[in-house]
């Protein structure tokens, strides 16, 4: 068997590979820090679509497309797509997938999509089951907003937690051998509640399912955070990434090497996100322009991708529910080199 | 984990960063100041114009809607709104916001389902409750008259 | 003089609102809809009709106002029509505003398009 069983760890014997990867972003996006890390940015979030929707359609059709560019793989050699999004009913990568073509299981995890897809997909190659699989996932600032929030054009006020939805997508090509940056782990989350309500402040309602699938992970494998180069976090954004440092600390755990992919991908200083940024492409953007190619210069060998996820809805909301709250957690290992 | 959920929220409320209070009051004090300063301007126009007080303040209120709903349609009002907040969201210029903007984005949605059917998203529950708020104090003016009681002056 | 009263009582009223937005968990949609019920309580008690009669716009451009109207409103209907000038006196008094945004709004949703914010 190539699938080791730890607790709720999933260890892979012959890891799979990440073989090819594309970032995709808007506007904002492209005058961030992280800006050189995308392959193709726009300047207009529209994209040149009719609406908010198509646009994020585009945005992962997009990405899908250069990462399958890169690897030099036609697309009827995709054997499946595992594609989430944050529209309801996940219909940016279900219209995405109706241009591409390819076998399709959409996923939905709110901003922890890119991690379960990638646990998933992992899973999928270790187990032999494909040879060629794409996991990816997208935001889009417009249409989250139109959607959850208010119309655009209205003046509403933010919150100083709450947290800018990024307008982007990043897709990874995996399969069961041969080069790239190895999946060695990885540990679907339990969903966390710790009673946060106020669905401006969605790092804390996260904070504890980072945590709560951060502690599984080190239990199941006997692991110590300071083997990790990094310990990246999904969209907790600056609060949340306070909240995951003291849950921790509560453990007896001291974590000097986190950094959270809200936080990488917008400057709080000069670009007005509050809290930072979140949304299911905003981790999987990251992951794919800053974090792999980092694991593929060798500057870092092995580190902790975990994703978090608010899975409450606009009616929960409403009916005064609290929120709950799902992290994903993939190891990433360092590059492989042999060709197969 | 350790840490009960209790004790989370009570170190949740003290780490989330507070609002710059002093900086959004000085904001909405101002912006709101001035659309009112605007509003007084051109009811004195109206006043000054010959009209008589009912009619000058309703014209006064339909020209600020006016403004609003033309910077909204522009995508300004929500640039300074974003600074201003209360300063732009308590004048009646904000009720024109919050209605043009919805009929503005729906407007994919198609013209009855979705500028028709979502214009009032926001604005409806203001014009629902002061209503029902109007009537619930005229039935107590009827059953106060009707009692014979005298009316507040 | 009579500016300088409308520029500070409606800022004042905007700055109430921020308090709320500010230190309370309340919703805009929430503040909104109380300000309204506000202006229809203090002019119920009152307390509104002397406001408007110092600060003119100042009082009568924030929402507080639109509650004032709609209160005024019943009250002169029900003097003038007896009892069924409680169903009507209310929107009536409001109704150029509220058909003025309407009427905006349809107009504009031909012109506009949604704003990015990035």
């Amino acid at each position: 068997m190539n699938i080791i069983r730890c607790g709720d760890t999933l260890l892979f014997r012959t890891p799979p590979v990440i073989a090819a990867k594309a970032a995709v972003g808007g506007k904002k996006e492209g005058e961030g820090p992280l800006a050189a890390a995308f392959d193709e940015l726009g300047n207009d979030n529209r994209f040149g679509q009719s609406g908010w929707e198509a646009a994020e359609k585009y945005l992962q059709l997009r990405a899908a497309r250069l990462c399958l560019q890169k690897a030099q793989l036609p697309e009827e050699k995709v054997d499946l797509a595992l594609a989430g999004d944050l529209q309801a009913q996940c219909t940016a990568s279900g219209y995405a997938m109706r241009e591409l073509g390819v076998p399709f299981a959409g996923q939905f995890g709110a901003c922890s999509t890119m991690a379960q897809a990638l646990g998933l997909g992992a899973a999928l190659c270790a187990g032999g089951g494909v040879r060629n699989l794409l996991a990816m996932a997208s935001s889009h600032f417009c249409a989250a907003e139109r959607q959850f929030r208010t119309p655009l054009s209205y003046g509403a006020v933010r919150t100083p937690t709450a947290q800018w939805t990024a307008t982007a997508a990043g897709c990874c090509l995996l399969r069961p051998e041969g080069k790239g940056v190895s999946v060695t782990a990885a540990t679907f989350g339990r969903v966390q509640d710790y009673q946060i309500r106020d669905i401006n402040n969605m790092g804390a309602a996260m904070a504890p399912a980072a945590a709560a699938t951060l502690l599984r992970y080190f239990a199941d494998t006997h692991s110590q955070p300071q083997e990790f180069d990094c310990i990246y976090t999904g969209d907790l954004g600056q609060v949340g990434s306070r909240m995951l440092k003291e849950l921790l600390a509560a453990e007896g755990l001291l974590v000097k090497n986190h950094l959270d992919c809200g936080c990488l991908l917008f400057d709080p200083e000069t670009q007005q996100v509050k809290s930072g940024g979140s949304g299911a492409g905003c981790c999987a953007a990251v992951l794919c322009g800053h974090i792999l190619p980092r694991l593929e210069r060798g500057s870092h060998r092995r580190v902790l991708f975990v994703a978090t996820g608010a899975l409450m809805s606009q009616t929960t909301f409403l009916q005064k529910e609290t929120i709950p709250a799902v992290a994903h957690l993939v190891e990433l290992g360092p590059i492989r080199k042999e060709e197969s | 984990m350790k840490m009960t959920a209790k004790e989370y929220g009570r170190r949740v409320r003290h780490a989330g960063p507070s609002s710059a209070l002093g900086r959004d009051c000085l904001w909405a004090f101002c912006t709101g100041g001035s659309i009112c300063l605007l509003g007084e301007l051109l009811r004195r126009r109206f006043l000054a114009a010959g009209l008589e007080a009912e009619l000058a303040g309703t014209l006064t209120s339909c020209s600020l809607i006016l403004l609003s709903a033309v910077l909204t349609t522009l995508g300004w009002y929500q640039k300074l709104a974003a600074r201003a907040g209360a300063g732009t969201l308590v004048p009646i210029t904000g009720f024109a916001n919050a209605v043009v903007s919805a009929a503005i984005e729906f407007k994919t949605e198609g013209r009855v389902s979705g500028t028709g059917a979502k214009m009032f998203l926001l604005a409806g529950p203001v014009i629902v409750y002061g209503t029902f708020a109007a009537v619930v104090y005229g039935v107590v003016l009827w059953a106060m008259q009707a009692a014979g009681l005298p009316l507040p002056s | 003089m009579e500016y300088l009263r409308a520029f500070c009582v409606g800022g004042a009223l905007c700055v109430a609102g921020q308090l709320l937005i500010d230190l309370t968990a309340l919703t805009p949609a929430r503040i909104l809809t109380a300000c309204v019920v506000a202006g229809v309580v203090l002019s119920a008690l009152g307390w509104y009709a002397p406001l408007v009669e110092f600060a003119g716009a100042g009082a009568t451009v924030p929402l507080p106002g639109f509650g004032h109207l709609l209160a005024k409103g019943v009250r002169t209907a029900l003097e003038e029509k007896g009892a069924a000038g409680i169903l009507t006196g209310g929107l009536t008094a409001a109704a150029a505003g509220i058909t003025a945004s309407l009427v905006c709004g349809v107009v504009c949703s031909w012109v506009g398009k949604s704003h990015d914010q990035n």
